[in-house]
């Protein structure tokens, strides 16, 4: 396939550019304020792009996500704590047992499709708020599971903002790199396939419950490691983080970034936190600021910002290749006419 | 090749398809033609295993397949086209097709993620495949062009190139030259017959007799679920029952 030279160049230089700027970020300023809010979008756009897979490429609209974030979160806060095992196995674990109970979900509400689906997958968060919050003999409920230790792995004590904010990165880029892979290969291709049609993918001999099920394991997965590395960072748990209010932040920053993109995720997460943050002294009255803005997003960019962006560079790509071509065939064009007035 | 054994379908007390008998045979074109509401999309749902019949067989070369999902019945051979395309309009044509051979594949996840070497051959030859399929239904030069701003005629090629790209023996096709001209209509009669002369056994709903009367060996005619008439085309033109069904009856044409 013919790909547009330049636009190759950029996308291969945006990775290691990016990198650049996020690893540098910490060195330029130790402001714990600016940087904390760094390690939050950090943490959000992971759960996000777990998001975007389900609902984005395989267009199945899954809102279970903010409970999927707990169970990570609280796998890895009650292993630290009560197992008192060192972070990187209950990391490993945390996001495993995520998986699973994912699975589990899976099978049984994918087998809905649609509305039935999302309505579903909303009462699945909601019962895992309630499990959180009322298993109080394990979870301590309300009061919140406190004391969770710094995580350490090997002789790495990850006890500053800094420090912290190196391995959030660390697995956010892991997260990018991974889904990059995975967005733009023929398992990529087998969720679209399924957002496109059900009908046309299981007639080409797709099975479109196992994909399903991989891509929601996968979603449910990545919210889980950011419910983990959340965990870690903050070190302290409350029931709230599961609310299903936070499935809906996540779908906001998703269809503001550009849901089914790739950098969506962190386009929409980042934005949009940086949004609030700024708008924080007004309190209450910030969403009179924040809805309009929305409404008006939705209206002109239904894509979200780089799904526009997207689609903009694809029109244009097309335009040329129309152009090409037609310059290509004059000759033929000109037979063709020559015969046209012979016919005549 | 195709075997169905009295296929009955019900929804509800509304019987869509009434114990059909009807074979395809290996390398022939067979038509299945009928009036509106007749039962022939309902009974390549079931012969393509979209439906589960309410009772009957179904044997694709002697196998019983009647309760294999559609998936199952692709990647044993059967491939189908649908009424509307289906195609990601939004997508190119190229990466449209690329996924048909997916069913012939094994990488899984973490082939991809680590594109491994098996991952690396199968993309290619997913790709390959494409190309290839895209050549046979004469549509090469589209192969980087959106779906949307293709004709509705080649949408058409593109669709049956899809259902060509998944490796079958039988493929079905649902009203194929829906929606376009005569010419047009033409070429994709064209490329059917190039289908059978590459081997590959179709068959076709169609409302478009012309086309049917010279394309098909064999046509079966349904009405109201039933099977009224089968045979080769000259006998289906000339049998009463099926002008019946067509035109309302001979004593009624007589009358005016």
């Amino acid at each position: 396939m013919k790909k547009n030279p330049v636009h190759n160049r950029v996308s291969k230089l945006a990775v290691p550019v990016l990198t650049l700027i996020a690893a540098a970020i910490p060195l330029l300023t130790s402001n714990t304020y600016y940087l904390d809010i760094f390690i939050k979008v950090f943490i959000w756009t992971i759960a996000v792009s777990g998001m975007n897979i389900i609902a984005g490429y395989t267009g199945q609209l899954s809102l279970a996500h903010a409970g999927f974030f707990g169970i990570g979160a609280y796998a890895l806060g009650l292993l630290m704590t009560k197992a008192e095992m060192p972070f990187l196995p209950s990391l490993a674990i945390a996001v495993v047992l995520t998986g699973l109970v994912g699975s589990v979900v899976g099978v049984i509400s994918l087998r809905l499709k649609g509305h039935y689906f999302a309505i579903f997958s909303l009462c699945v968060g909601v019962i895992i708020l309630l499990i959180i919050e009322k298993w109080e003999s394990l979870t301590e409920g309300v009061r919140g599971l406190l004391g969770i230790p710094i995580p350490k792995i090997g002789s790495l004590e990850f006890a500053t903002i800094s420090a912290q904010y190196y391995l959030i990165l660390f697995f956010l880029i892991l997260t990018l790199l991974v889904n990059r892979r995975v967005i733009h290969s023929l398992v990529g291709r087998t969720f679209l396939s399924i957002r496109n049609s059900e009908e046309l993918a299981e007639a080409l001999g797709i099975n479109v419950m196992q994909s399903k099920i991989l891509a929601f394991v996968y979603s449910t997965v990545l919210a889980g490691l950011a419910g983990a590395l959340y965990a870690g960072y903050i070190r302290f748990l409350g029931p709230d983080i599961a609310n299903v209010e936070h499935t809906f932040d996540m779908l906001l920053y998703l269809l503001v970034g550009g849901i089914s993109t790739l950098w969506g995720p962190l386009v929409g997460t980042a934005l949009v936190t940086v949004l609030m943050q700024w708008l924080q002294s007004w309190q209450e009255y910030r969403m009179i600021i924040f809805g309009p803005i929305l409404v008006i997003l939705v209206m002109f960019l239904p894509y979200g910002i780089i799904g526009a962006f997207v689609r903009r560079k694809m029109k244009r790509q097309w335009e040329q290749e129309m152009q090409e071509n037609s310059i290509e065939r004059p000759g033929m064009r000109d037979q063709r006419l020559a015969g046209g007035e012979l016919d005549a | 090749m195709l075997k169905a054994e009295r296929l009955t379908k019900r929804f509800g007390g509304n019987t869509a398809v009434n114990a059909v008998d009807f074979t395809i045979n290996q390398g022939e074109i067979t038509a299945i033609i009928g009036p509106n509401g007749a039962g022939k999309t309902t009974f390549f749902h079931l012969i393509s295993g979209f439906h589960r019949p309410t009772s009957g067989r179904l044997l694709l070369e002697g196998k019983d397949v009647t309760k294999k999902p559609p998936y199952h019945m692709a990647k044993i051979g059967v491939a189908r086209t649908f009424q509307t395309t289906k195609l990601f309009a939004e997508a190119a044509v190229i990466d449209n097709l690329m996924i048909g051979h997916r069913l012939r594949t094994r990488s899984g996840f973490w082939d991809a993620v680590i594109r491994t070497r098996r991952y690396r051959t199968e993309e290619e030859k997913c790709r390959e495949k494409a190309l290839q399929v895209l050549e046979f239904v004469g549509a090469s030069d589209l192969a980087n062009r959106p779906v949307a701003s293709i004709p509705q005629e080649a949408q058409k090629r593109v669709a049956i190139a899809l259902a060509l790209s998944t490796d079958p023996k039988l493929v079905l096709l649902d009203e194929p030259a829906a929606g376009i001209n005569a010419d047009e209509t033409n070429g994709l009669a064209d490329l059917i017959k190039k289908m059978k002369q590459a081997g590959l056994t179709v068959c076709i709903i169609e409302h478009k007799m012309q086309m049917i009367m010279n394309l098909a060996d064999r046509i079966m005619v349904l009405n109201q679920g039933t099977k009224i008439a089968e045979g080769a085309p000259e006998e289906i033109s000339r049998n009463e029952s099926v002008i019946e069904a067509y035109l309302g009856g001979a004593h009624h044409a007589q009358a005016r």
